[in-house]
């Protein structure tokens, strides 16, 4: 029961992106579409996997003083993993992230969980912790870029909702859309939070 | 000519913050007061500036001739972290006004992504060693002027009568999108 709560904090109660604002920049900035958002998302899952995992494992280790630095190596090793593999095997994927994908490394949510949740728990919390929270960051991404598709250019997951129709919004899919399409969803999660809270 | 079509594109027409999306964090975060956004500005300013060059060089006559380019993203965060706390260091001896004024901003600047961006942006672009230094002062310019911009919005904001559940970050993006808007005037200026 406690490692459920501590699972489903991430999706409304504490999601990263709507409620405690961390990690704005790729959620801003790779959202043009809902796959873009969902891949995003899962990259960055994957990085707070991998150094949640590692973080708790060495966190005896450590000595207090460099543990910020350490943290950043482990990061950004994980990083360097993600972006060679997504250039191999998904080069349109990695086109279209661009810049965002190596600056995962200075993603304030995957530093923060090292340091606020990996650094004082045991292993199978912090992995459930990664989860968690790599999943609501997905869940956050995928709703901003579904939104700005759907009002940019009528379609979701690139399949169109009313054929024929293909000129949408267009101020959705460029840069002031994503500002005020994240606006009007911390709105949202807002009430969300009260409602369930 | 070169330079200049470098300066304006970006300061306006890719502005930093405002067109992609780099450091967004301090944007929405030290934005409260005009005060405290030209201090992030000026530390901004100023590891921006020194980041690009130490990577640049590290780019060019490290990771590059020993064919170890795959350790660019570790390097660089390496490399700027440790940047950040020497400039703290030597302006707490050399500067102790300076430090003052931008103290309490460096240590945040460590996970800005525009000093990041920026660095991996001069290399992506193959600039030399004197555009990317040109490149990395303008684009300070550029969160310069969106920051300060915006903290003078917030300002007034403070006194507007606001929905409740639009208050705070949420009315700050919305005014961020339209100030979006508004620069993207200048697109196809270069």
């Amino acid at each position: 029961m406690k490692q459920w709560k501590n699972f489903t904090k991430g999706f409304i109660k504490d999601n990263p992106v709507y409620i405690l604002l961390l990690g704005l920049c790729p959620a801003l900035g790779v959202t043009t579409s809902a796959f873009n958002g969902l891949g995003m998302g899962l990259a960055t899952t994957f990085v707070l996997l991998g150094s949640n995992t590692v973080v708790s494992i060495i966190k005896n280790l450590i000595p207090n003083k460099v543990r910020i630095p350490s943290f950043i190596v482990v990061i950004a090793s994980f990083v360097t993993i993600v972006q060679l593999t997504m250039e191999a095997y998904m080069p349109d994927l990695f086109e279209s992230l661009g810049l965002f994908i190596p600056l995962i490394v200075v993603n304030c949510l995957v530093m923060g969980r090292a340091e606020a949740f990996a650094s004082k728990n045991n292993i199978g919390s912090s992995i459930v912790d990664a989860m968690g929270m790599g999943l609501g960051f997905t869940l956050a991404l995928t709703m901003l870029g579904g939104v700005r598709e759907i009002l940019g250019a009528y379609s979701i997951f690139g399949i169109q909702l009313i054929p024929g129709v293909t000129d949408g919004m267009l101020v959705f899919v460029l840069a002031p859309g994503a500002f005020i399409g994240m606006g009007y969803l911390i709105i949202l999660f807002n009430y969300l939070k009260k409602k369930t809270a | 000519m070169e330079y200049f079509a470098i300066i304006i594109g970006a300061i306006f027409v890719n502005n930093i913050v405002l067109a992609q999306f780099l450091g967004i964090c301090p944007y929405i975060g030290v934005s409260a007061k005009v005060s405290t956004s030209v201090g992030m500005s000026g530390a901004v300013l100023f590891v921006m500036t020194l980041a690009t060059i130490v990577t640049f060089l590290i780019y060019n006559y490290v990771l590059e001739p020993f064919n170890i380019t795959y350790l660019q993203t570790i390097s660089y965060i390496l490399v700027i972290s440790s940047l950040v706390q020497m400039v703290e260091i030597i302006l707490k001896k050399v500067s102790p006004e300076l430090y003052q004024a931008l103290g309490i901003f460096l240590p945040l600047i460590t996970t800005n992504c525009a000093i990041m961006g920026v660095a991996l942006l001069t290399i992506q672009n193959e600039f030399t060693l004197l555009q990317g230094v040109v490149f990395a002062i303008s684009h300070a310019a550029g969160f310069a002027l969106a920051i300060i911009l915006f903290a003078g919005i917030r300002e007034h904001m403070e006194l507007m009568d606001l929905p409740k559940a639009m208050r705070g970050a949420p009315a700050a993006l919305v005014v961020a999108g339209i100030l979006a808007l508004a620069f993207m005037g200048f697109a196809g200026l270069v």
